[in-house]
């Protein structure tokens, strides 16, 4: 019997193992879809947005009350997450709670601590499933947020619930178990909040509290693997891809767009300051972005980073005021995006040549002209993913490629190319404002 | 300074001819020098500029759009072109310090230029201007024109997020003795006024409310009795907003340059 459990064990860890693996490998593949972009110049910098924004969460504190309940959801789960160590040990060695014996007091201390945290992690959860369900924070029911997106962050919360739930229970049958002097029971001294749900349990027989503490251990150790793979295909991707991603973050001011290389060659072919012996530029194949693998491998990144908390569209001008952009929407629709090609691809099909793209099929014109490129979008995202960029890389593709930006966007670069201004002025006027104080 | 004195607005032409090269540029920008109202405070920032004797000049009508509406509606083309012929002309003048009173032209300067090879040390009049308060060469009378009286500052988003400049504006309105009052979303988390991102040049998309309405709603709420701003595009936004959804107010809407100029006895 006891054999039985440690070869279901193994099977158990080798099948999640095996998943995530392929799932990681396809999360890597959807991300080089995009195209080169070198981000690691200034490390000290890169790792000090990692340490303070991933690591140290400081955007969430701009909503403090959010910000201290997810504080407790993320060290909760990063903590307890500990102990998991020790239940693989248990798991494949068939022994139980192994630590305890050799840290003795300080194993005590130990699990109250992460009971402590436990409680924590279900507190902020029910109250996130009521703000998000019962409060009705507007930022969680925009269009982009029915059917699985809205599903996925309920099903996560509940999740994260049952985990910590089957902790508790574990640690209170465990506990009796002591008391009753089981063998195999390893004494871990009294644990505060597990020992509350003691009395639920004590009318039970021996056998039957084992195998209800056996049971909750299964659904504990399961239910993290579970998590483990669900979460590589769910929104909540960002307890892992937030670190790489601050990483990578753009150390530059947030007003400046990135220069079109490309652009300059041709440029300054046209206006003859190429030296002559200059080589030809590469023919460029596209002028910004139609589809994913036009944009950097960043903003895909970016894209599988977003947990979909809607900070960035809660702060959009555009979106405030009715408008159809979403910034958190762009992100959703370059992340599904990436996620079909590469299903395609894996599947050996015909990957992006599908005759589907990003333009149009998932961003439409109207949501990419309503951008005020304010910034508002980027400062919000308190894992510094960036909209913008993607954005401004689709509207190049649209007026350099089709030429088709709004009517009053054309007769606007018209003045600019015919009067060097963007107003229809006389460019021999442009000095008058000084008329009247000369005279 | 006494209003019978001459001011000067020397072209970066007249000083070249004579062997001559300004301190810094003042670039007036489009709407500084094309729109009405903008006019106004290019003339109250040139008049600051004679006051201090400060070594300035302009580009006259050899400045050209800097490209930036083109370059966020997506025309790179258009910009590049913009920014490869201005930094020609700026590299034929030798133009090492630009001051501008235009948020948008300020960070293509600062941060756009660059990468094409132009590189100048770029002030935005708002830093500009808490610059000369600072160092005494700016007076802003103590009891002047609007000592108590209650402002609030529109951050410009491209002064703000985009290059993180909050202070200085607000310094010089401190300065002014003025009761600085904040709006429910400042700084990091101003609201824009709409006209950013080329929208300045078209109509909104469709949607339930005018962005510069909701703006100038925070800025009715504050109970303000002028809103200042430090960018032209905000200036038209607010005062549409304000001139479309509360006609019967009488907030007046500001830019930094002439609160200073104001105050200091112009």
């Amino acid at each position: 019997m006891a054999y039985l459990q440690q070869v279901l064990f193994l099977v158990l860890v080798a099948t999640a193992t095996f998943l995530l693996v392929r799932r990681i490998k396809f999360i890597k593949t959807s991300i080089n879809l995009g195209k080169p972009q070198d981000l690691t110049d200034n490390k000290p910098a890169r790792w000090r947005n990692m340490l303070l924004v991933a690591f140290g969460q400081q955007k969430m504190f701009k909503k403090p009350v959010p910000a201290l309940l997810h504080l407790f959801v993320y060290v909760g789960f990063v903590l307890i997450n500990i102990e998991v160590l020790e239940i693989i040990i248990d798991g494949l060695a068939g022994t139980h709670r192994i630590f305890a014996p050799y840290l003795g007091t300080f194993y005590t201390v130990l699990l109250n601590f992460f009971e402590f945290l436990a409680v924590g992690v279900l507190v902020a959860c029910v109250f996130f499933l009521i703000r998000r369900n019962i409060l009705k924070v507007p930022r969680f029911h925009k269009p982009e947020m029915k059917a699985w997106p809205f599903l996925d962050a309920n099903l996560i919360l509940v999740f994260e619930i049952i985990l910590v739930v089957a902790i508790l229970k574990m640690n209170a049958t465990d506990q009796l178990l002591q008391a009753r002097g089981a063998e195999h029971y390893t004494a871990t001294g009294r644990l505060f909040f597990s020992s509350l749900l003691m009395p639920f349990f004590d009318g039970f027989s021996t056998p039957t509290l084992v195998g209800f503490e056996r049971a909750f251990w299964w659904v504990h150790i399961t239910g993290i693997l579970a998590f483990a793979i669900y979460v590589t295909y769910s929104k909540h991707l960002h307890i892992f891809m937030a670190f790489p991603n601050t990483w990578y973050a753009s150390l530059k001011p947030k007003g400046e767009i990135t220069n079109m290389n490309s652009v300059t060659n041709e440029v300054k072919i046209m206006l003859g300051l190429q030296p002559a012996d200059a080589a030809p530029p590469a023919e460029v194949e596209r002028f910004g972005a139609k589809d994913v693998t036009d944009l950097s491998w960043k903003n895909i990144m970016d894209a599988f980073t977003c947990t979909e908390c809607g900070r960035c569209t809660a702060e959009c001008p555009a979106n405030q005021t009715g408008k159809k952009l979403s910034p958190r929407k762009i992100m959703m629709d370059t992340r599904d995006r990436a996620e079909e090609i590469t299903r395609s691809l894996l599947a050996g099909g015909k990957g992006a040549d599908d005759g589907k793209f990003l333009l149009d099929d998932y961003i439409s014109r109207e949501e990419l002209n309503a951008c005020t490129t304010c910034n508002a979008c980027v400062e919000a995202c308190p894992v510094l993913i960036n909209p913008l960029t993607i954005i401004i890389e689709l509207r190049r593709y649209l007026v350099m490629e089709e030429s088709s930006a709004p009517a009053e966007w054309n007769a606007m670069f018209q003045n600019i190319e015919t009067s060097f201004s963007p107003w229809k002025f006389a460019p021999s006027d442009r000095f008058k404002w000084a008329d009247e104080l000369r005279n | 300074m006494s209003r019978n004195t001459t001011i000067n607005i020397p072209t970066m032409a007249e000083l070249a001819a004579k062997g001559e090269s300004p301190e810094v540029l003042f670039w007036v920008g489009c709407a500084g020098s094309f729109d009405e109202r903008y006019k106004a405070v290019t003339r109250a920032f040139v008049k600051i500029l004679n006051q201090v004797g400060i070594s300035f000049a302009v580009l006259g009508e050899e400045e050209t759009c800097t490209g930036d509406p083109a370059r966020r509606a997506g025309n790179e083309f258009l910009f590049q072109m913009q920014a490869t012929a201005n930094i020609q002309v700026l590299e034929g003048y030798n133009i090492k310090k630009i001051v501008t009173a235009c948020p948008h032209c300020y960070n293509t300067f600062k941060n756009e230029y660059p990468a094409l090879g132009g590189n100048y040390e770029v002030v935005h009049h708002a830093t500009f201007l808490q610059q000369l308060i600072n160092e005494g060469k700016v007076k802003v009378a103590g009891g002047g024109a609007f000592k108590g009286k209650k402002i609030t500052y529109h951050d410009s988003c491209y002064l703000g997020r985009a290059n993180a400049i909050y202070e200085a504006p607000r310094a010089v309105l401190e300065a002014l003795d003025a009761d600085l009052v904040e709006m429910k979303r400042c700084k990091t988390n101003g609201l824009c006024c709409g006209a950013g991102g080329a929208q300045m040049f078209k109509e909104a998309e469709p949607g339930q409310k005018e962005i510069n309405a909701e703006r100038t709603d925070d800025v009715l709420a504050t109970g303000a009795e002028i809103v200042a701003s430090a960018c032209p595009f905000c200036m038209t936004m607010l005062e549409d907003g304000l001139k479309n959804n509360y006609p019967e107010e009488s907030v007046k809407v500001l830019d930094l340059a002439e609160l200073v100029a104001k105050s200091s006895g112009e």
